[in-house]
């Protein structure tokens, strides 16, 4: 626990769930593309993940930037670390370091 | 100084790249013509070598902090090392196109 109960919101989201995209939307109608680029990402991967839709909550859109020292939207955590934006996962995408993230991580793929 | 070139010249001060690349990506976006809110930088820079990818992308971020603050809505960036970036080929990866939820950001 924080003195911050967003964070706590945050870090129970990051706790909780394997892997949570912090986006713009929701992975069935994201509302950006950077968030639509990194949920087709997950998707493409067949990962499980849990989408927050930053829109729907101004404390969770304005406290995730402080919580991971990031400025933008999208977000993703897997099992509890902070892996990029959109830039970095799509990149980890295309070099192959996204599904060996994963594998190393023991999050399920496509079977 | 237009945003484009403060950006260049914060980065340029900064982070002595060996290639630099600063991209208005605005018009991609839902906002008037002629905007500086959606960039994408491409830097080359030793000085990215000891680093991870999101603690580079963090030292952007600080070096364009007040940008970040103000004027720029999106900042797309690729970070690499000469060797990397030679690797690579010189090929960028394409930004998305906007879905328009970020219009009620402006």
């Amino acid at each position: 626990m924080t003195d911050n109960p967003t964070f706590d919101r945050i870090q129970g989201e990051i706790d909780g769930n394997d892997v949570v995209l912090f986006m713009k939307g929701n992975p069935m109608f994201p509302q950006c593309g950077f968030s639509a680029a990194v949920s087709q990402v997950l998707s493409t991967l067949q990962v499980k993940f849990k989408g927050v839709d930053v829109l729907e909550d101004m404390e969770i859109r304005d406290g995730i930037k402080q919580f991971s020292n990031w400025p933008t939207i999208p977000q993703l955590y897997v099992k509890g670390e902070f892996v990029g934006g959109c830039d970095i996962v799509r990149e980890m995408a295309e070099t192959g370091e996204l599904e060996k993230l994963f594998e190393e991580k023991a999050v399920a793929t496509a079977e | 100084m237009s945003v484009q070139s403060t950006i260049e010249q914060k980065i340029q001060d900064a982070l002595k790249p060996e290639f630099l690349e600063v991209i208005n990506e605005s018009h991609m976006h839902n906002v008037p013509p002629g905007s500086e809110s959606h960039f994408k930088v491409i830097i080359v820079s030793p000085d990215f070598a000891p680093l991870g990818r999101v603690q580079r992308h963090q030292a952007v971020n600080g070096i364009l902090a007040d940008e970040l603050a103000g004027p720029v809505h999106a900042l797309s960036m690729e970070t690499h090392t000469a060797p990397e970036w030679e690797q690579r080929g010189g090929q960028r990866l394409q930004s998305p196109q906007c879905h328009g939820g970020s219009k009620a950001d402006q």
